[in-house]
């Protein structure tokens, strides 16, 4: 930007921008300031909020009472689960329509888009009732499985569009210094794939740890990941505010730093590429 | 490099996603369809018969569908309107040069990584919470008595939720496509005496029509089931005041055991989605021969 800005302008933009910013943030930071007060505290006026003493109190209460970590490891088990198998499935596919595209390509890629449109209460009852059927309500393995199948479109077609970038001309000169197929693989095609993948799998864990359709109707309490967890805060009994806080600030964390980091990969992921 | 041999290979390699997602589409839609057409109780098993339109007719017929219609619509077209005008605004302001942009741009992402329950709680209890909430320690100190949101307004105070989560992703996308701008033929413009108005009406607004339609489908897709947020916070009340299509089929089905008459919705569900979808499909796929 080389264009001058008076120093008003400036002044101008600075203050708004930052106000608005700290008023889009100010429900983040006020349920972190509310998890470190103590119940009593934590109902009072918002100047009174601020004055009273700090604690860790909550945090030690919802581990002890609720049994936090069971939940936070359900979902670190379901998103990253789903993620994974989701890899292993779409990397194969992705790669042959990136390398090999034949003539239906684009049209699968469009189908498969298509299923990602379906909403799920189009095949809530089936689902639920297989589940029930076979056992699967409130496990782990059958939440994978569901997580799994509604990402796997945007896997494809994320991992679609970053190896379409891979210049095939790469492979070709590999090829022709002579490199084997496994050094091809190895040494040429690997480094070039891997930011894609580690992209890709960053968006779909954050998109899998913050589903809340499937892990609310799929689960009760074994396997309850944090979504349906917190969930269980919405008819609560006697003072909650700072447990509540607690419970909440422990979700998001991981996420949000983890949300940070990819914001790049998360317009193009969204948008299915259409803006980069 | 395409010989019947990789061809071959490249199939292989692509049917596991084909035949899992064609399992997962075809199987359960196809179940729903045809359960949609059932007298199917869940608390009388075994006593299903054929019902034709039945369910079709009595879901349509009663006056819960109509109002959850006109919700899901209102959600949807509310959302739209707060996220997309804030989101161009906002992507304007944060494209201007300032201290501390990094962070700033932090802060207002942030929201969009807040699962929906949280999100939906906090603003529930800590903000719009009539006795403890902060708006009301807010109105008690300017003098007003304060508005029990939930229940006076429930379906406004969703849609606020709401648009604090997706308000993010708009801006985001927006700002990415601002900074692809041409600059110098913004001076030119400039230049050339252009005021502020109509820089943003014939340059700025113009290059952004593209990912504003992005926006605006992508978070249609998304809008057009919300279901958590509406549960957390009202449970779909009062009455049914705040219940949107997704959960109506949802308290139908699996609180009042009523399979086809849920089903029936879910169909409606997916024929109103597909109208939509064919519209994202259509700009996406241009997008993919470009």
């Amino acid at each position: 930007m080389a264009r001058k800005t008076s120093p008003t302008r400036q002044a101008v933009v600075t203050v708004a921008a930052w106000s608005i910013g700290f008023l889009i943030f100010l429900p983040i930071l006020w349920t972190v300031i509310l998890s470190f007060k103590s119940e009593t505290d934590a109902i009072r006026t918002p100047l009174q909020v601020l004055s009273a003493p700090w604690t860790t109190a909550s945090y030690a209460e919802v581990q002890g009472r609720s049994n936090y970590g069971a939940h936070f490891m359900n979902s670190v088990i379901i998103s990253l689960g789903s993620t994974v198998l989701a890899l292993l499935v779409a990397i194969p596919a992705a790669w042959a329509m990136a390398f090999q595209p034949g003539r239906r390509t684009k049209d699968l890629l469009m189908w498969m888009l298509s299923t990602k449109m379906m909403p799920a209460v189009g095949v809530l009852i089936p689902i639920y009732l297989m589940f029930r059927d076979f056992g699967l309500l409130d496990t782990r393995i059958g939440l994978t499985v569901v997580m799994t199948l509604i990402n796997l479109p945007i896997v494809v077609w994320m991992l679609y569009t970053y190896f379409r970038e891979i210049p095939s001309e790469i492979l070709e000169a590999a090829r022709m210094d002579g490199a084997s197929l496994t050094k091809e693989i190895v040494h040429v095609l690997t480094p070039m794939a891997v930011p894609g993948i580690a992209s890709t799998l960053l968006l779909n864990v954050i998109l899998a740890w913050n589903e809340a359709f499937w892990t609310l109707q799929l689960t009760t309490s074994k396997a309850a990941p944090l979504t349906a967890f917190i969930a269980s805060y919405s008819s609560p009994e006697g003072l909650f505010y700072a447990k509540l806080s607690a419970a909440s600030t422990m979700a998001i964390a991981p996420i949000l730093i983890l949300g940070w980091f990819s914001q790049k990969q998360l317009v193009r992921g969204l948008t299915f590429g259409a803006v980069k | 490099m395409a010989t019947a041999h990789s061809r071959a290979l490249a199939r292989l390699m692509v049917s596991p996603s084909v035949i899992l997602l064609l399992m997962w589409m075809i199987v359960p839609l196809g179940m729903t369809l045809y359960f949609s057409f059932l007298r199917y109780n869940l608390l009388m098993p075994g006593m299903e018969t054929w019902a034709g339109f039945d369910n079709y007719y009595y879901f349509i017929q009663q006056p819960s569908f109509w109002i959850a219609l006109t919700n899901t619509l209102v959600l949807v077209l509310g959302v739209l309107c707060i996220t997309v005008i804030g989101g161009i605004a906002l992507a304007l302001l944060l494209n201007q040069p300032f201290r501390g942009q990094g962070i700033v741009r932090v802060m207002v992402i942030a929201p969009f990584f807040v699962m929906p329950t949280v999100s939906a709680l906090v603003w529930k209890n800590f903000f719009m919470n009539p006795v403890n909430g902060m708006f009301a320690h807010l109105a008690k100190a300017l003098g007003f008595a304060p508005l029990d949101f939930l229940s006076q307004a429930p379906l406004a105070s969703i849609i606020l939720i709401v648009s604090w989560s997706w308000l993010p992703f708009a801006t985001l996308i927006l700002l990415t496509a601002l900074q692809s701008l041409d600059s110098e033929q913004m001076e030119a413009a400039e230049m050339d005496g252009a005021g502020w108005l109509s820089r943003f009406r014939y340059l700025t607004l113009p290059h952004l029509t593209r990912s504003i339609t992005v926006v605006v489908l992508i978070q249609t897709i998304f809008l057009l089931s919300i279901f958590a947020e509406i549960l957390v916070t009202t449970n779909g009340g009062p009455g049914v005041a705040s219940t949107n299509l997704p959960f109506l089929v949802y308290s139908q089905s699996l609180l009042s055991f009523d399979v086809g008459g849920g089903s029936a919705g879910g169909i409606i569900a997916v024929i109103l989605a597909n109208i939509v979808a064919i519209f994202l499909m259509r700009m996406i796929g241009k997008n993919l021969d470009a």
